[in-house]
């Protein structure tokens, strides 16, 4: 398995660890309900069997976060992105 | 027809012309008492044990495909009750003792074999953690024997004691564990399950669950609607997707684990050996092949098939702890897929949908529970209360806290 990683290309998967599904938003612990929204957020997941989007972490490359977007059944990945926008250059 | 040494000399004598089939080809029926979605070890099981302990026998076991090809048959077969926590011992021990007498109720050669398993330790910290597990396994009345490295020495000869990096300072043992035929394991629980009237239906895909009014009315197949009092999923590897079929959400990442097997050799590994610096276990089927895997992938995969840098990792373990093994060539290798819950733990109870059972989320070590999974899932669906054994496998113990993390790894699947 190769991930392309947006700052440093396509690298093998080893390079990367893996932290699963992207896209989970930590909940306000102050809002209410804040129990039952992070039983859901720490332990419950979708797990599809199909397109996942999910965290690798460029461990042994430039340290990035990315998003990938693979497909559990064939680890077909069709894009990776960083996970966070990077800083603007300035002016 | 019953086993036996008189019927294997009458069908010798006979030309073996006589035998029957071990379980009929049902048709499904419009209704059943119950329902259990998945043809594994675990769902026959569970039929077997509903019919036998519960006299419930107005029941399907529906299969999307044949008996045996899902993770029944792509384990390393290895049986033990080697835990640690409360929760997780109990469970496991019952386990190990249906093991023991399984052939005897089942009428069908499953090949049980206590040949002992070995965990190696090689650091003084290590030892001291499996002391520790050793006592718990003693103060449940599980056995267990902590072995130094002369002891090991004699037991396991051919290792590299010479290893500076990873020193083999010495073992825990129980010798009850070992290994059991796993594809005998599915048809001696098919056998004697549809030996007491359970349809065991195979081909048959459940594409849906209807539920009316917060209560199950059955399956949607690709065989057609059966309808059930009681829907029990023990379809693990893909729970979370069957699951989803009535509205469930659940704490589980399904990853792959490979197992693999090696050509035949003469008498080698007498135990099921494990490496303790690495991850990497053995055992010798009694064709002569070993029998070994390592760990999971480690990202979700519904793919039943693994990737490179695990055989490697695996192939490493072996080399450095049995260097002898370097020309050996590994015949075929495979995937299965595993549903990891978020505390490396189980989970049998009901849901929140009336009359929906689940069984699922076990990890990596679904097959050295298959009796015990079966036997404590008959007793939750017969009497809506948990077995007194299983009582820690609550669906609701992640919102409650009541973790059972044997790995101490937290709510990451891929670390336990």
């Amino acid at each position: 398995m190769r991930i392309k990683c947006p700052y440093c290309g396509e690298r093998d998967a080893r390079e990367f660890s893996y932290r699963g599904a992207a896209g989970l938003q930590r909940p306000d612990p102050d809002a209410p309900g804040a129990q039952e929204a992070f039983v859901d957020y720490v332990y419950l997941r979708d797990n599809p069997a199909g397109w996942h989007a999910e965290l690798w972490y460029h461990r042994d490359g430039c340290r990035a976060w990315l998003v990938v977007e693979r497909d559990t059944r064939t680890h077909e990945m069709r894009s990776a992105a960083f996970a966070c926008p990077l800083p603007q250059d300035a002016e | 027809m019953r086993y036996s040494l008189f019927s294997l000399v009458g069908q010798a004598l006979s030309g073996n012309r006589g035998w029957t089939r071990a379980w009929r080809h049902a048709a499904p029926k419009p209704r059943y008492d119950v329902v259990i979605v998945g043809g594994g070890g675990h769902g026959l099981a569970t039929a077997y044990y509903l019919a036998q302990e519960h006299g419930i026998t107005d029941v399907a076991v529906v299969e999307k495909g044949y008996l045996g090809s899902g993770n029944v048959g792509r384990n390393t077969t290895i049986v033990r009750s080697n835990y640690l926590l409360p929760g997780n011992i109990p469970f496991y021990e019952w386990s190990m003792k249906l093991w023991e007498g399984l052939e005897q109720a089942l009428n069908f050669n499953t090949m049980v074999s206590q040949r002992g398993v070995l965990n190696l330790f090689h650091s003084d910290a290590q030892r001291n953690a499996f002391a520790r597990r050793g006592n718990a396994m003693r103060l449940h009345g599980v056995d267990a024997e902590l072995l130094d490295r002369k002891q090991v020495r004699a037991m396991v000869p051919f290792a590299d004691y010479e290893n500076a990096r990873f020193p083999i300072l010495g073992g825990l043992l129980q010798r009850r564990g070992g290994t059991v035929r796993h594809d005998a394991v599915a048809w001696g629980y098919a056998r004697a399950a549809d030996a007491q009237g359970v349809d065991i239906i195979e081909n048959c895909e459940v594409t849906g669950i209807r539920i009316v009014g917060g209560r199950t009315q059955g399956v949607e197949t690709t065989r057609g609607f059966i309808g059930a009092d009681k829907v029990a999923l023990a379809c693990a590897g893909n729970t979370s997707r069957v699951a989803a079929m009535a509205g469930l959400r659940l704490p589980i990442e399904s990853h792959v684990m490979q197992a693999f097997v090696s050509e035949g050799l003469k008498p080698l590994v007498d135990n099921v050996v494990t490496f303790g610096a690495g991850h990497f276990y053995v055992s010798q089927s009694d064709k002569g092949g070993l029998v070994f895997g390592g760990d999971i992938d480690g990202y979700n995969s519904y793919a039943q098939r693994g990737n490179l840098p695990v055989v490697e990792d695996v192939v490493e373990g072996a080399l450095a702890l049995f260097p002898n093994l370097g020309r050996l060539r590994i015949l075929r290798n495979w995937g299965g897929i595993v549903d990891m819950s978020m505390d490396g733990s189980p989970i049998i109870d009901k849901t929140p949908v009336d009359g929906l059972y689940l069984n699922g989320a076990w990890n990596y070590g679904g097959f050295k529970a298959t009796p015990a999974s079966g036997w404590c899932f008959a007793h939750l669906i017969a009497t809506d209360a948990p077995h007194e054994v299983a009582a820690a496998y609550r669906l609701d113990r992640f919102a409650r806290g009541a973790l059972i993390d044997e790995r101490g790894a937290g709510a990451q699947p891929n670390l336990h």
